[in-house]
């Protein structure tokens, strides 16, 4: 799996630090996404689909053949 | 094979809009906005000076269309549906800041003040939370009995928790809460929404200019430094202000009230609020019940700034749209047995936040908030009931942000 973040998109909601903490977290100043691993273990791959899924902004693409 | 209406498929008379729930339903949409369903996800509408702005109501449907830059959130576009009538075809053109902008100016102004409503940020605020709740409790159980949860908790919680995070004296919260009810009144007249505006912005712009001259570590102190750094105009740094502080009260208020009166009809579900080890039931019935009662009613607005293909319907530019949130948040095709209230459910996919770049900044704090609020009100007074009959309860039809107006409560 790959993750890439659209950071122009993101507005800051948070929902993917709440749902993959070790993947996601947010900028100090602005709240933006801040990508904290790009291609995380199988054991995130199911929390990582829940924050693509549920971010408000659908800032969070996924490319699972990579 | 398709059972939705195709393109042509129209209601012979355009339907009228809004219209008001059912007096025996208060926890549910308009009957009559529910029943637009049956024309597809979205459909013409009369509303008023007669236009005939788009209403959507499918929850894919505003899901897309609140994600896409063609949909423009600009008040002073000459399409933009009024959610309130204008007399004598006079448009208001109340200043609030980003919510009135698109990108990339609304993304400008927005991420100087996103920083404090990282989930980080707002976690540390939690432990305050609870103490301020259990501040209001112990004064609302030391006082007369029966009283108003309004009053008592509701309104003055959020109020005290924006003002603290804004750098606004509390002490002022007569002024502020009296002015921010004006301005989200549909019944108000836009001479008594404009001067709740002027009130409040002229208010906003006092207190910039006293964090320029002392600034100490709260949000307007901040914008106050970027005022300095050449970024930001006061005139922003003000307008920003009467957002935040406005945005920060009757929405969480309205919540507070409304899920404590829900879940009073729901015994069983208030007892596992009430009961609740993990603190994952709780997260789970905050959502459950953003999605149920929606209390951001009446439709986010936009105008189409192209045309625009959805649904086997084309928007014309120019033309406005209203997207019902409280009618996507009862859409069997993502929330099964809609009208149902379950605690349990995965209510996460709801639109009480709204979609794409507009979603509401202030959610983290909003969820916390309620998080905090629902577990500690049941647990400190599990004897709470209703004071009158739900009849007689005087519920918000007629404003913006959907409500009640008093809540009498006993324990």
């Amino acid at each position: 799996m790959k993750i890439t973040v659209d950071e122009a998109k993101c507005c800051g909601a948070g929902q993917c630090v709440l749902i993959a903490p070790e993947v996601f977290d947010q900028r100090e100043e602005d709240g933006i996404v801040l990508l904290l691993d790009a291609e995380p273990a199988d054991a995130h791959h199911a929390a990582v689909h829940e924050a693509a899924t549920v971010c408000p902004a659908a800032a969070i693409r996924l490319n699972e053949t990579a | 094979m398709t059972t939705s209406p195709v393109a042509d498929d129209a209601p012979a008379e355009i339907p009228a809009f809004p219209q008001p729930r059912a007096a025996a339903c208060p926890f549910d949409p308009s009957p009559e906005l529910r029943g637009l369903a049956k024309w597809g996800p979205l459909t013409r509408v009369r509303s008023w000076s007669d236009s005939t702005p788009w209403v959507v109501t499918g929850h894919a449907e505003q899901k897309t269309l609140l994600s896409d830059p063609r949909l423009s959130a600009d008040f002073s576009h000459p399409g933009f549906p009024s959610p309130v009538p204008h007399t004598g075809g006079k448009r208001e053109a109340t200043d609030l800041s980003f919510v009135g902008m698109d990108d990339p100016e609304h993304a400008r102004l927005r991420r100087m003040v996103s920083g404090a409503f990282t989930i980080k940020r707002v976690e540390a605020m939690r432990p305050v939370v609870r103490e301020m709740v259990d501040d209001f409790l112990t004064r609302m159980l030391a006082g007369p009995n029966p009283a108003d949860l309004v009053q008592a908790l509701a309104l003055p919680l959020p109020s005290l928790v924006i003002s603290e995070l804004l750098g606004v004296p509390y002490e002022d919260h007569a002024f502020f809460q009296t002015n921010s009810k004006v301005l989200v009144s549909a019944v108000a007249t836009p001479e008594e929404r404009a001067a709740a505006h002027t009130n409040l912005y002229e208010y906003l712009d006092q207190l910039v200019g006293e964090k320029l001259a002392g600034p100490g570590d709260d949000l307007l102190s901040g914008l106050g430094r970027q005022i300095t750094a050449g970024e930001l105009t006061r005139r922003e740094a003000a307008a920003m202000g009467v957002l935040l502080l406005l945005g920060g009260h009757e929405t969480t208020a309205n919540m507070i009230t409304m899920g404590t009166l829900l879940l009073l009809q729901h015994p069983e579900q208030l007892a596992r609020v009430r009961e609740a080890d993990d603190p994952k039931v709780i997260v789970s019935a905050v959502e459950e019940l953003l999605r149920y009662l929606s209390v951001v009613h009446l439709g986010r607005r936009r105008t189409a700034l192209e045309d625009i293909e959805i649904a086997g319907r084309t928007i014309r530019a120019g033309e406005g749209v209203i997207l019902l949130g409280e009618l996507a948040n009862r859409d069997p095709a993502v929330f099964p047995d809609p009208d149902r209230l379950d605690i349990g459910r995965d209510a996460r996919h709801h639109q009480a936040f709204g979609v794409g770049t507009h979603h509401c900044l202030g959610q983290p704090l909003a969820r916390m908030e309620l998080q905090v609020v629902y577990p500690a009100l049941f647990r400190r007074v599990p004897t709470l009931r209703l004071a009158t009959d739900l009849a007689d309860i005087p519920f918000k039809y007629d404003a913006v942000i959907y409500g009640v107006y008093e809540l009498p409560v006993t324990w």
